[in-house]
Protein backbone atom coordinates (compact mmCIF):
# COMPACT_ATOMS: atom_id res chain seq x y z
CA UNK A 1 0.00 0.00 0.00
CA UNK A 2 3.01 2.08 0.37
CA UNK A 3 3.20 4.80 -2.69
CA UNK A 4 -0.17 4.81 -3.28
CA UNK A 5 -1.43 8.18 -3.02
CA UNK A 6 -4.66 8.62 -0.58
CA UNK A 7 -6.53 11.92 -1.33
CA UNK A 8 -9.55 12.89 0.85
CA UNK A 9 -11.99 15.86 -0.56
CA UNK A 10 -13.64 17.36 2.32
CA UNK A 11 -15.07 20.21 4.45
CA UNK A 12 -13.48 21.34 7.93
CA UNK A 13 -16.97 21.49 9.34
CA UNK A 14 -18.24 18.58 8.30
CA UNK A 15 -18.70 15.63 10.97
CA UNK A 16 -19.08 13.27 8.24
CA UNK A 17 -15.01 14.49 6.86
CA UNK A 18 -14.04 14.19 10.07
CA UNK A 19 -14.85 10.44 10.38
CA UNK A 20 -13.05 10.07 7.51
CA UNK A 21 -10.14 11.74 9.21
CA UNK A 22 -10.26 9.74 11.99
CA UNK A 23 -10.04 6.46 10.34
CA UNK A 24 -6.92 7.39 8.48
CA UNK A 25 -5.31 8.88 11.57
CA UNK A 26 -5.76 6.11 13.63
CA UNK A 27 -4.17 3.67 11.00
CA UNK A 28 -1.27 6.14 10.52
CA UNK A 29 -2.39 6.35 6.74
CA UNK A 30 -0.26 9.19 4.92
CA UNK A 31 -2.46 11.47 3.18
CA UNK A 32 -3.60 14.58 1.06
CA UNK A 33 -6.47 16.91 2.41
CA UNK A 34 -8.35 19.17 -0.12
CA UNK A 35 -10.79 21.33 1.69
CA UNK A 36 -13.76 21.66 -0.83
CA UNK A 37 -14.92 25.48 -0.89
CA UNK A 38 -18.86 24.41 -0.71
CA UNK A 39 -20.95 25.40 -2.58
CA UNK A 40 -18.43 26.54 -4.88
CA UNK A 41 -18.12 22.77 -5.51
CA UNK A 42 -14.51 21.55 -7.36
CA UNK A 43 -14.26 20.08 -11.18
CA UNK A 44 -12.87 17.10 -8.87
CA UNK A 45 -16.00 16.42 -5.88
CA UNK A 46 -18.50 16.70 -9.53
CA UNK A 47 -16.21 13.79 -11.38
CA UNK A 48 -15.32 11.85 -8.27
CA UNK A 49 -19.04 11.89 -6.96
CA UNK A 50 -21.35 12.68 -9.81
CA UNK A 51 -24.40 10.90 -8.09
CA UNK A 52 -24.48 13.17 -5.08
CA UNK A 53 -21.92 15.64 -5.43
CA UNK A 54 -20.84 15.81 -2.13
CA UNK A 55 -17.77 15.30 0.10
CA UNK A 56 -16.39 13.33 1.48
CA UNK A 57 -14.68 11.55 -1.22
CA UNK A 58 -11.75 9.48 -0.71
CA UNK A 59 -9.48 9.00 -3.68
CA UNK A 60 -7.24 6.08 -3.60
CA UNK A 61 -5.03 5.44 -6.50
CA UNK A 62 -6.99 7.68 -8.59
CA UNK A 63 -10.17 5.44 -8.01
CA UNK A 64 -13.03 7.12 -5.78
CA UNK A 65 -15.04 6.15 -3.04
CA UNK A 66 -17.71 8.14 -1.91
CA UNK A 67 -20.09 8.08 1.72
CA UNK A 68 -18.36 8.42 5.03
CA UNK A 69 -19.51 4.89 6.07
CA UNK A 70 -18.58 3.28 2.86
CA UNK A 71 -15.14 5.09 2.94
CA UNK A 72 -14.82 3.83 6.64
CA UNK A 73 -15.24 -0.28 5.44
CA UNK A 74 -13.28 0.53 2.46
CA UNK A 75 -10.07 1.94 4.78
CA UNK A 76 -10.55 -0.99 7.11
CA UNK A 77 -10.43 -3.95 4.54
CA UNK A 78 -7.71 -2.13 2.77
CA UNK A 79 -5.19 -1.21 5.39
CA UNK A 80 -5.75 -4.03 8.01
CA UNK A 81 -3.54 -3.02 10.73
CA UNK A 82 -5.33 -1.59 13.57
CA UNK A 83 -8.60 -3.12 13.50
CA UNK A 84 -11.56 -0.89 14.02
CA UNK A 85 -14.04 -3.28 13.57
CA UNK A 86 -14.24 -6.53 15.26
CA UNK A 87 -13.13 -10.50 13.94
CA UNK A 88 -16.10 -11.85 14.94
CA UNK A 89 -19.15 -11.35 12.70
CA UNK A 90 -21.58 -10.79 15.58
CA UNK A 91 -19.68 -8.00 16.91
CA UNK A 92 -19.33 -6.82 13.81
CA UNK A 93 -23.04 -6.90 12.88
CA UNK A 94 -23.50 -5.37 16.04
CA UNK A 95 -21.28 -2.30 15.70
CA UNK A 96 -22.71 -1.72 11.85
CA UNK A 97 -26.38 -1.67 13.66
CA UNK A 98 -25.68 1.41 16.25
CA UNK A 99 -24.03 3.26 13.46
CA UNK A 100 -26.85 2.88 10.93
CA UNK A 101 -28.90 4.02 14.23
CA UNK A 102 -27.24 6.79 14.50
CA UNK A 103 -27.05 8.21 11.21
CA UNK A 104 -30.86 7.17 10.84
CA UNK A 105 -32.26 7.98 13.66
CA UNK A 106 -29.90 10.21 15.87
CA UNK A 107 -28.07 12.27 13.13
CA UNK A 108 -31.39 13.53 11.80
CA UNK A 109 -32.62 14.24 15.20
CA UNK A 110 -30.08 16.04 16.20
CA UNK A 111 -29.92 18.21 12.40
CA UNK A 112 -33.62 18.61 12.69
CA UNK A 113 -33.15 20.50 15.96
CA UNK A 114 -30.99 22.40 14.80
CA UNK A 115 -33.43 23.63 11.86
CA UNK A 116 -36.82 23.33 12.36
CA UNK A 117 -38.30 25.74 14.70
CA UNK A 118 -41.65 25.81 16.49
CA UNK A 119 -43.84 22.97 17.71
CA UNK A 120 -41.66 20.68 14.85
CA UNK A 121 -38.34 21.64 16.62
CA UNK A 122 -39.70 20.52 20.12
CA UNK A 123 -41.00 16.88 18.83
CA UNK A 124 -37.77 16.60 16.81
CA UNK A 125 -35.44 17.10 19.87
CA UNK A 126 -37.77 15.37 21.78
CA UNK A 127 -37.23 12.35 20.02
CA UNK A 128 -33.36 13.34 19.08
CA UNK A 129 -33.24 12.74 23.45
CA UNK A 130 -35.22 9.58 23.26
CA UNK A 131 -32.31 8.35 20.72
CA UNK A 132 -29.69 9.18 22.39
CA UNK A 133 -30.82 7.90 25.98
CA UNK A 134 -31.19 4.22 24.08
CA UNK A 135 -27.02 5.28 23.05
CA UNK A 136 -26.43 5.63 26.69
CA UNK A 137 -28.00 2.63 27.34
CA UNK A 138 -26.37 0.87 24.96
CA UNK A 139 -22.56 2.31 26.19
CA UNK A 140 -23.72 1.88 30.05
CA UNK A 141 -20.44 2.19 31.62
CA UNK A 142 -17.39 1.20 28.79
CA UNK A 143 -15.45 4.69 28.08
CA UNK A 144 -16.02 3.48 24.18
CA UNK A 145 -18.48 1.46 22.05
CA UNK A 146 -15.42 -0.35 21.13
CA UNK A 147 -15.24 -1.12 24.74
CA UNK A 148 -11.59 -1.05 25.71
CA UNK A 149 -10.36 0.72 22.66
CA UNK A 150 -11.88 2.98 19.80
CA UNK A 151 -13.74 1.05 17.40
CA UNK A 152 -16.09 1.49 14.22
CA UNK A 153 -18.72 3.30 16.48
CA UNK A 154 -16.48 5.89 18.18
CA UNK A 155 -14.91 6.93 14.66
CA UNK A 156 -18.35 7.19 12.96
CA UNK A 157 -20.14 8.20 15.54
CA UNK A 158 -18.69 9.96 19.00
CA UNK A 159 -18.91 13.58 16.72
CA UNK A 160 -22.52 13.70 17.63
CA UNK A 161 -22.09 14.48 20.94
CA UNK A 162 -19.90 17.50 20.18
CA UNK A 163 -22.48 18.36 17.55
CA UNK A 164 -25.63 17.63 19.74
CA UNK A 165 -24.34 20.05 22.59
CA UNK A 166 -23.73 22.84 19.92
CA UNK A 167 -26.82 22.43 18.62
CA UNK A 168 -28.07 22.46 22.24
CA UNK A 169 -26.37 25.90 22.97
CA UNK A 170 -27.27 27.31 19.26
CA UNK A 171 -31.13 26.73 19.78
CA UNK A 172 -31.43 26.59 23.32
CA UNK A 173 -32.65 23.33 23.46
CA UNK A 174 -30.85 20.67 25.77
CA UNK A 175 -29.84 17.74 23.65
CA UNK A 176 -27.21 15.77 25.59
CA UNK A 177 -28.42 15.89 29.38
CA UNK A 178 -25.73 15.16 31.81
CA UNK A 179 -28.04 13.48 34.38
CA UNK A 180 -29.63 11.27 32.24
CA UNK A 181 -26.83 10.45 29.75
CA UNK A 182 -23.75 10.12 32.14
CA UNK A 183 -21.47 8.02 30.17
CA UNK A 184 -22.36 9.70 26.55
CA UNK A 185 -21.92 13.06 27.49
CA UNK A 186 -18.08 12.37 28.08
CA UNK A 187 -17.72 10.16 24.88
CA UNK A 188 -16.18 12.53 22.60
CA UNK A 189 -13.34 13.82 24.70
CA UNK A 190 -12.49 9.93 25.90
CA UNK A 191 -12.56 9.35 22.40
CA UNK A 192 -9.77 12.14 21.72
CA UNK A 193 -8.12 11.67 25.04
CA UNK A 194 -7.31 8.36 24.28
CA UNK A 195 -5.88 8.69 20.94
CA UNK A 196 -4.03 12.42 20.42
CA UNK A 197 -4.03 11.75 17.04
CA UNK A 198 -7.52 12.54 16.55
CA UNK A 199 -7.52 15.80 18.87
CA UNK A 200 -5.28 17.17 16.31
CA UNK A 201 -7.39 16.89 13.66
CA UNK A 202 -10.44 17.62 15.11
CA UNK A 203 -11.78 21.51 14.72
CA UNK A 204 -11.74 22.99 18.09
CA UNK A 205 -15.59 23.42 19.29
CA UNK A 206 -15.31 26.95 19.61
CA UNK A 207 -14.33 27.52 16.08
CA UNK A 208 -17.18 24.66 15.01
CA UNK A 209 -20.02 26.55 17.25
CA UNK A 210 -19.03 30.35 15.68
CA UNK A 211 -18.99 28.76 12.20
CA UNK A 212 -22.74 26.75 12.93
CA UNK A 213 -23.81 29.82 14.93
CA UNK A 214 -23.40 31.92 11.51
CA UNK A 215 -25.11 28.70 9.68
CA UNK A 216 -27.86 28.92 11.71
CA UNK A 217 -28.51 33.09 11.48
CA UNK A 218 -28.16 32.20 7.78
CA UNK A 219 -30.95 29.48 7.76
CA UNK A 220 -33.42 31.79 9.83
CA UNK A 221 -33.18 34.57 7.32
CA UNK A 222 -33.81 32.63 4.72
CA UNK A 223 -37.07 30.78 6.31
CA UNK A 224 -38.35 34.19 7.41
CA UNK A 225 -38.35 35.80 3.57
CA UNK B 1 -26.00 -28.35 14.08
CA UNK B 2 -26.54 -24.47 14.28
CA UNK B 3 -29.72 -23.09 15.33
CA UNK B 4 -30.72 -20.38 12.50
CA UNK B 5 -34.11 -18.88 13.17
CA UNK B 6 -35.60 -15.97 11.20
CA UNK B 7 -38.70 -13.82 12.15
CA UNK B 8 -40.42 -12.23 9.33
CA UNK B 9 -43.18 -12.14 6.13
CA UNK B 10 -42.47 -13.76 3.40
CA UNK B 11 -44.54 -10.93 1.17
CA UNK B 12 -41.96 -8.74 3.20
CA UNK B 13 -39.15 -7.56 0.32
CA UNK B 14 -36.80 -7.15 3.54
CA UNK B 15 -37.28 -10.23 4.75
CA UNK B 16 -37.28 -11.16 1.08
CA UNK B 17 -33.86 -10.79 1.02
CA UNK B 18 -32.21 -12.42 3.98
CA UNK B 19 -34.27 -15.34 2.61
CA UNK B 20 -32.31 -14.91 -0.17
CA UNK B 21 -29.10 -14.41 0.97
CA UNK B 22 -29.84 -17.84 3.34
CA UNK B 23 -31.00 -19.81 0.27
CA UNK B 24 -28.15 -18.84 -1.63
CA UNK B 25 -25.21 -19.93 0.77
CA UNK B 26 -27.70 -22.83 1.19
CA UNK B 27 -28.12 -22.66 5.30
CA UNK B 28 -31.06 -23.81 6.53
CA UNK B 29 -33.37 -22.33 8.54
CA UNK B 30 -36.58 -21.84 10.30
CA UNK B 31 -38.78 -18.91 8.85
CA UNK B 32 -40.88 -17.84 12.17
CA UNK B 33 -43.75 -15.88 10.54
CA UNK B 34 -44.66 -12.78 12.09
CA UNK B 35 -48.08 -10.47 12.87
CA UNK B 36 -47.13 -7.52 12.20
CA UNK B 37 -49.99 -6.22 13.86
CA UNK B 38 -49.70 -8.20 17.15
CA UNK B 39 -45.42 -8.89 17.18
CA UNK B 40 -44.57 -11.84 19.16
CA UNK B 41 -42.50 -11.76 22.66
CA UNK B 42 -39.51 -13.26 20.81
CA UNK B 43 -39.92 -10.04 18.34
CA UNK B 44 -39.92 -7.37 20.80
CA UNK B 45 -37.26 -8.90 23.03
CA UNK B 46 -34.47 -9.58 19.94
CA UNK B 47 -35.53 -6.09 18.25
CA UNK B 48 -36.25 -4.16 21.22
CA UNK B 49 -34.99 -0.61 19.29
CA UNK B 50 -37.01 -0.67 16.31
CA UNK B 51 -39.31 -4.04 17.02
CA UNK B 52 -38.93 -4.51 13.22
CA UNK B 53 -38.63 -8.05 11.04
CA UNK B 54 -36.94 -9.53 9.65
CA UNK B 55 -34.25 -10.41 12.55
CA UNK B 56 -31.96 -13.39 12.11
CA UNK B 57 -31.35 -15.25 15.12
CA UNK B 58 -28.11 -17.35 15.21
CA UNK B 59 -27.59 -19.71 17.73
CA UNK B 60 -29.51 -17.17 20.38
CA UNK B 61 -28.16 -14.48 19.13
CA UNK B 62 -30.49 -11.48 17.32
CA UNK B 63 -29.09 -9.62 14.09
CA UNK B 64 -30.83 -6.44 13.16
CA UNK B 65 -31.43 -4.52 9.57
CA UNK B 66 -31.62 -6.53 6.44
CA UNK B 67 -28.72 -5.45 4.94
CA UNK B 68 -26.66 -5.83 7.81
CA UNK B 69 -27.98 -9.28 8.44
CA UNK B 70 -26.89 -10.05 5.13
CA UNK B 71 -23.20 -8.87 5.55
CA UNK B 72 -23.59 -11.18 8.41
CA UNK B 73 -24.36 -13.75 6.20
CA UNK B 74 -21.72 -13.60 3.76
CA UNK B 75 -19.06 -13.22 6.46
CA UNK B 76 -20.09 -16.21 8.63
CA UNK B 77 -21.62 -19.05 6.43
CA UNK B 78 -19.44 -20.32 3.02
CA UNK B 79 -21.24 -20.90 -0.19
CA UNK B 80 -21.10 -18.34 -2.96
CA UNK B 81 -19.85 -14.92 -2.05
CA UNK B 82 -22.48 -11.98 -1.99
CA UNK B 83 -20.08 -9.38 -1.88
CA UNK B 84 -17.25 -9.29 -3.88
CA UNK B 85 -13.73 -9.41 -2.86
CA UNK B 86 -11.75 -6.79 -3.97
CA UNK B 87 -12.58 -3.97 -1.04
CA UNK B 88 -12.91 -1.57 -4.02
CA UNK B 89 -15.44 -3.28 -5.46
CA UNK B 90 -16.92 -4.02 -2.35
CA UNK B 91 -16.69 -0.26 -1.49
CA UNK B 92 -18.50 0.37 -5.36
CA UNK B 93 -21.21 -2.20 -4.04
CA UNK B 94 -22.02 -0.89 -0.59
CA UNK B 95 -22.38 2.42 -2.45
CA UNK B 96 -25.13 1.83 -5.28
CA UNK B 97 -26.75 -0.66 -1.86
CA UNK B 98 -27.30 2.87 0.29
CA UNK B 99 -28.23 4.43 -2.24
CA UNK B 100 -30.87 2.23 -3.65
CA UNK B 101 -31.81 1.31 -0.14
CA UNK B 102 -31.58 4.85 1.71
CA UNK B 103 -33.32 7.05 -1.26
CA UNK B 104 -34.42 4.88 -4.15
CA UNK B 105 -36.73 2.55 -2.20
CA UNK B 106 -38.30 5.34 0.16
CA UNK B 107 -38.82 7.74 -2.64
CA UNK B 108 -40.52 5.13 -5.40
CA UNK B 109 -42.84 3.66 -1.95
CA UNK B 110 -44.04 7.63 -2.00
CA UNK B 111 -44.51 8.04 -5.23
CA UNK B 112 -46.51 4.75 -5.80
CA UNK B 113 -48.09 4.38 -2.15
CA UNK B 114 -48.17 8.51 -1.23
CA UNK B 115 -51.05 10.37 -1.75
CA UNK B 116 -51.69 14.10 -2.71
CA UNK B 117 -48.63 16.54 -3.25
CA UNK B 118 -46.45 14.22 -1.54
CA UNK B 119 -46.86 11.76 -4.26
CA UNK B 120 -46.37 14.30 -7.13
CA UNK B 121 -42.95 15.47 -5.22
CA UNK B 122 -42.16 11.85 -5.01
CA UNK B 123 -43.22 11.02 -8.50
CA UNK B 124 -40.82 13.96 -9.60
CA UNK B 125 -38.13 12.68 -7.58
CA UNK B 126 -38.13 9.34 -8.90
CA UNK B 127 -37.74 10.17 -12.30
CA UNK B 128 -34.14 11.97 -11.55
CA UNK B 129 -33.36 9.05 -9.28
CA UNK B 130 -34.14 6.47 -12.03
CA UNK B 131 -31.93 8.36 -14.66
CA UNK B 132 -29.24 8.22 -12.21
CA UNK B 133 -29.96 4.48 -12.27
CA UNK B 134 -30.52 3.68 -15.68
CA UNK B 135 -27.35 5.23 -16.78
CA UNK B 136 -25.13 3.10 -13.53
CA UNK B 137 -26.58 0.41 -15.82
CA UNK B 138 -26.11 1.41 -19.33
CA UNK B 139 -22.97 -0.91 -19.65
CA UNK B 140 -23.73 -3.90 -17.61
CA UNK B 141 -26.52 -6.35 -16.74
CA UNK B 142 -26.94 -5.84 -12.95
CA UNK B 143 -25.24 -3.36 -10.14
CA UNK B 144 -22.92 -6.61 -9.15
CA UNK B 145 -21.71 -6.81 -12.87
CA UNK B 146 -22.54 -9.96 -14.57
CA UNK B 147 -24.13 -11.64 -11.68
CA UNK B 148 -26.55 -10.19 -9.35
CA UNK B 149 -24.87 -8.73 -6.09
CA UNK B 150 -25.29 -6.79 -2.59
CA UNK B 151 -26.66 -3.74 -4.51
CA UNK B 152 -29.52 -6.01 -6.87
CA UNK B 153 -30.23 -7.46 -3.55
CA UNK B 154 -30.99 -4.08 -1.57
CA UNK B 155 -32.79 -3.03 -4.92
CA UNK B 156 -35.44 -6.13 -4.92
CA UNK B 157 -38.52 -4.33 -4.02
CA UNK B 158 -37.56 -1.72 -7.05
CA UNK B 159 -37.13 -5.10 -9.32
CA UNK B 160 -40.14 -7.31 -8.20
CA UNK B 161 -42.33 -5.48 -6.04
CA UNK B 162 -42.74 -2.03 -7.32
CA UNK B 163 -44.08 -3.35 -10.94
CA UNK B 164 -46.15 -5.25 -9.60
CA UNK B 165 -47.81 -2.50 -7.08
CA UNK B 166 -47.78 -0.26 -10.43
CA UNK B 167 -49.75 -2.45 -12.31
CA UNK B 168 -52.41 -2.60 -9.20
CA UNK B 169 -52.83 0.96 -9.56
CA UNK B 170 -53.44 1.03 -13.06
CA UNK B 171 -50.99 3.48 -13.39
CA UNK B 172 -47.78 2.87 -15.32
CA UNK B 173 -45.23 5.12 -15.44
CA UNK B 174 -41.82 3.48 -14.99
CA UNK B 175 -41.24 2.34 -19.19
CA UNK B 176 -38.67 0.72 -20.93
CA UNK B 177 -39.13 4.02 -23.07
CA UNK B 178 -38.16 6.01 -20.44
CA UNK B 179 -35.46 3.97 -18.37
CA UNK B 180 -34.42 1.00 -21.30
CA UNK B 181 -31.70 0.04 -18.93
CA UNK B 182 -33.36 -0.06 -15.94
CA UNK B 183 -36.35 -1.60 -16.78
CA UNK B 184 -34.51 -4.40 -18.88
CA UNK B 185 -32.43 -4.80 -15.43
CA UNK B 186 -35.63 -5.63 -13.54
CA UNK B 187 -36.69 -8.02 -16.23
CA UNK B 188 -33.23 -9.98 -15.84
CA UNK B 189 -33.49 -9.35 -11.92
CA UNK B 190 -37.03 -11.46 -12.01
CA UNK B 191 -36.16 -13.91 -14.58
CA UNK B 192 -32.85 -14.97 -13.22
CA UNK B 193 -32.15 -18.52 -11.91
CA UNK B 194 -30.10 -16.97 -8.69
CA UNK B 195 -33.66 -15.17 -7.88
CA UNK B 196 -36.50 -16.43 -9.62
CA UNK B 197 -37.43 -19.53 -7.72
CA UNK B 198 -36.99 -17.57 -4.58
CA UNK B 199 -39.64 -14.99 -5.31
CA UNK B 200 -42.75 -15.11 -3.50
CA UNK B 201 -45.97 -15.13 -5.41
CA UNK B 202 -46.36 -12.39 -7.82
CA UNK B 203 -50.36 -13.05 -7.62
CA UNK B 204 -50.66 -13.09 -3.93
CA UNK B 205 -49.37 -9.63 -3.55
CA UNK B 206 -51.02 -8.23 -6.62
CA UNK B 207 -54.28 -9.33 -4.73
CA UNK B 208 -52.59 -7.77 -1.67
CA UNK B 209 -51.73 -4.42 -3.51
CA UNK B 210 -54.77 -4.50 -5.53
CA UNK B 211 -57.42 -4.43 -2.40
CA UNK B 212 -55.06 -1.98 -0.32
CA UNK B 213 -55.69 0.86 -3.37
CA UNK B 214 -59.71 -0.73 -3.84
CA UNK B 215 -60.39 0.34 -0.71
CA UNK B 216 -58.31 3.88 -0.35
CA UNK B 217 -60.47 4.60 -3.02
CA UNK B 218 -63.92 3.44 -1.88
CA UNK B 219 -66.44 6.02 -0.60
CA UNK B 220 -65.65 6.41 2.98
Amino acid sequence: MAGEKVKLLGYWASPFTLRVHWALKLKGIEYDYQEEDLPNKSPLILQCNPVHKKIPVLVHDGKPIAESLVILEYIEETWKHNPILPEDPYERAKARFWVKFVDDKCVPGIFGTFSKVGEEQRKIAKEARENLKILEGELGKKRFFGDTKIGFMDVAAAWIICWAQIVGEIVDIKLVDAEEMPSLVSWFQNVLEAAPVLKECTPPKDKLLEHNKGFHKMLVASAST
Amino acid sequence: MAEIKLLGVSLSPFTHRVEWALKTKGVEYELIVEDTKNKSPLLLESNPIHKKIPVLIHNGKPICESMVIIEYIDETFEGPSILPKDPYERAIARFWAKFLDDKCLPTMGKALLGEGEEQEKAKEECVELLKILDNELKHKKFFGGDQIGFADIAANALAFWMGIIEEASGVIWVTSEKFPNYCAWRENYNNCSQVKEYLPSRDELFTHFQSRFHSAAAPK
